[in-house]
């Protein structure tokens, strides 16, 4: 059985298409990533599959129930972790811990296996009131609470933002263990880096899923040479070969600019060379998912 | 049930937890007891007077002093100038004129009858009202005095007249404290009832964790009950609190039963909770919560009868208040601490509050799951 079958889901806000026939699979064990800029439609989808939100059209089952009709069992069996934190900031540590197992009519000790890696980092804190938690702190909280009751899937809703890089890394390691424990995981994302730490990803942006993969067949499917460009100022060079006519993308990566053309790069060295950039460096690079992503992105925004 | 229990102890811990919160079980009650029952007085003493006595004889300067032994008037001024004393009607330094003329001792002899001018100043009604009332009792005891006088006749031989002679009941010494005090009762738990358990509500919504809250076994009717009932807890525990402050510093009387009030104040704070819970599912933050329930609040208490009689409201004022739950509970307890009314009096207002009670947590839970 697959934990997650999302089919042909269809929401909108009054005029605003939230969301525009979703459909995808989450198969068990699988950590599965939606990754997407802010408003396109992630927590909507969420929204939908913990039973909060009704889809104006499509069905989707969450472990074999019915997100309408068997709603309150579902609302037994997973774990949700909202993108605002939603935990109360007046109780401590513990006593959050304790409020969401006893609901769930267990205890914390019952499940403290599948929590202990995570519950052990923020036990020092545990009698201090969780809205003065770091926000990383405050995301393993709600990771553990999420998981206190043993789901059988879980849904976490960007829980990497706004939490700082460190927390970032040691958040996704936390992941990979609890897919090991066989835990089907969808997971929200605005960082493209993100996606790479996924089995399968899928790219929606506007309410639309415009690919899912593994993130290593997007990569592949990344087929045109990419260049790393790079000069003293960096914005004139951006402005320049953002106007050349053989560019087909060019964008910020890091300290360098990721460049694509229609042309030769011989061309495009000679159009730079006669604007006159110092330091200038032209290297080939591999593509990341980060450039399949952006490429994706500009492809639809072109049709629509 | 077990999840009901988990939900009551995690708002006990949140409540006790809150740094205002106790404050608000003990020190408003005592401090709203104790300012609000001696302030709000209508005994009304000390009206400032000022006399235009133009006739300066003897019957002017008797009825002058008698009007100021009564204690219900204290002289501002006398004068011979009307002038003097209008501008002090203006100016507010006094509450009444009276205006003794020329020749009015000659004329009472003479002519058999005299005349007196008296000028209030009406802003405050109810205090005029009371001016004019305790002016004109004296001087109509006065008149009856002097023509005894006059006629220098005995007291049984008089011209005929009837006494009436009057009884305060169920407040014999008329202390404003005893009817008010109840009053402030009702008003203490209906902030907590109506207050705080629709902003109770409102902090899930607004701090988010209803959205981790409703992917829980946890259903509405667990959150709902979980969530009010610490208040009609509290609420109850307020009114025996204030019953003791009450009793310990004003002695107020419990003549009836106490168990009809509190059973009263048991389905009274059903209805008040129904009513926070109705406002919790129009508006998403506290603040929003806050202002509607003062709206309703303020229109239910200074239309309960606690400061200004029902009965003295237009018809159509009167009419609205047959709304008011707050109405119903300020007289039922006075009827039951003061007078110690028993079930054959107070069983309409039993009746109204449960027909409220039905109501008011019907339309909110309709709406709650129409909205949540």
């Amino acid at each position: 059985m697959q934990p997650i079958v999302v089919q042909n889901i269809h929401k909108r806000f009054g005029d605003v298409k939230a969301l525009r026939n979703i459909s995808f699979t989450v198969e068990e064990g699988e950590l599965f990533g939606l990754i997407g800029p802010d408003g396109a439609g992630k927590s909507t989808l969420f929204r939908i599959l913990t039973t909060l939100l009704l889809a104006d059209e499509g069905t989707a089952t969450v472990n074999g129930l019915h997100v309408v009709k068997d709603y309150r069992s579902i609302r037994r069996q997973v774990g949700y972790m909202p993108g605002r934190f939603s935990l109360y900031q007046d109780l401590s540590v513990e006593e959050n811990l304790h409020f969401f197992a006893t609901i769930f009519h267990t205890s914390v000790e019952e499940n403290y296996e599948l929590i202990r890696d995570i519950y052990e980092q923020i036990a020092p804190f545990k009698k201090r009131p969780a809205g003065k938690l770091s926000g990383g702190m405050k995301q393993k909280l709600a990771l553990c609470c999420a998981l206190v009751h043993k789901p059988a899937v879980l849904f976490l809703d960007e829980p990497t933002t706004g939490v700082d890089p460190v927390s970032r890394k040691e958040f996704w390691e936390m992941l990979q263990r609890l897919k090991q424990k066989g835990i089907p995981i969808l997971v929200s994302t605005p960082y493209m880096d993100e996606a790479v730490l996924c089995d399968r990803v899928a790219l929606i942006q506007k309410g639309e899923i415009m690919q899912i993969n593994t993130p290593a067949a997007i990569i592949a499917d990344f087929k045109k040479p990419i260049w790393a460009v790079r000069a003293r100022n960096m914005f004139h060079l951006l402005r320049d070969l953002r106007a050349y006519e053989g560019t087909d993308s060019c964008y910020a990566f890091g300290e360098y600019l990721h460049l694509t053309l229609h042309t030769g790069i011989e061309d495009a060295k000679a159009w730079l060379t006669a604007r006159h950039h110092e330091d200038l460096v032209i290297q080939s690079t591999t593509a990341g998912i980060e450039d399949a992503f952006i490429r994706l992105m500009q492809e639809q925004n072109e049709t629509v | 049930m077990r999840t009901i229990f988990f939900i009551l102890q995690k708002e006990f811990l949140q409540i006790f937890r809150n740094r205002i919160m106790l404050p608000i079980i003990f020190v408003v009650p005592v401090v709203q007891l104790l300012v609000l029952a001696f302030a709000a007085n209508y005994e009304i003493k000390h009206l400032s007077i000022d006399i235009v006595d133009q006739d300066q004889s003897t019957w002017s300067r008797q009825l002058r002093d008698k009007l100021l032994a009564s204690g219900y008037f204290s002289l501002h001024r006398q004068t011979h100038s009307t002038k003097e004393a209008y501008a002090d009607l203006e100016g507010g330094r006094a509450d009444l004129i009276l205006n003794i003329p020329r020749h009015f001792e000659r004329d009472l002899v003479r002519e058999n009858k005299a005349q007196l001018q008296m000028l209030v100043n009406a802003i405050n009604g109810s205090k005029a009202g009371l001016a004019n009332g305790y002016a004109l009792s004296i001087i109509n005891s006065f008149n009856r005095s002097i023509r005894l006088n006059w006629l220098a006749l005995k007291e049984n031989d008089g011209p005929e007249h009837f006494d009436v002679s009057y009884r305060y009941w169920f407040n014999p010494d008329m202390n404003y404290k005893y009817f008010m005090v109840p009053g402030i009762l009702v008003v203490l738990v209906t902030l907590i009832g109506a207050f705080l358990s629709g902003m109770n509500i409102v902090k899930e919504k607004e701090m988010g964790t209803i959205e981790q809250l409703n992917v829980t076994p946890i259903r509405k009717h667990h959150f709902i009950i979980g969530k009010l009932m610490p208040f009609w807890i509290i609420a109850l525990f307020e009114l025996a609190f204030g019953m003791i402050v009450g009793k310990l510093v004003f002695g107020l009387p419990f003549v009836g039963n106490i168990a009809w009030i509190y059973l009263f104040a048991a389905i009274y704070l059903l209805v008040m909770l129904g009513l926070g819970l109705l406002i919790s599912t129009f508006t998403d933050t506290q603040q929003q919560s806050m202002f509607i329930s003062w709206f309703f609040m303020i229109i239910f208490i200074l239309m309960s009868g606690l400061f200004t009689p029902i009965e003295s409201m237009p018809e159509w004022a009167q009419r609205i208040t047959l709304f008011n739950p707050v109405a119903y509970f300020v007289k039922m307890i006075r009827m039951v601490m003061l007078k110690g009314s028993g079930w054959a009096d107070i069983r309409y207002y039993f009746g109204v509050m449960l027909l409220f009670a039905a109501v008011l947590n019907s339309v909110a839970i309709w709406n709650y799951r129409k909205r949540v």
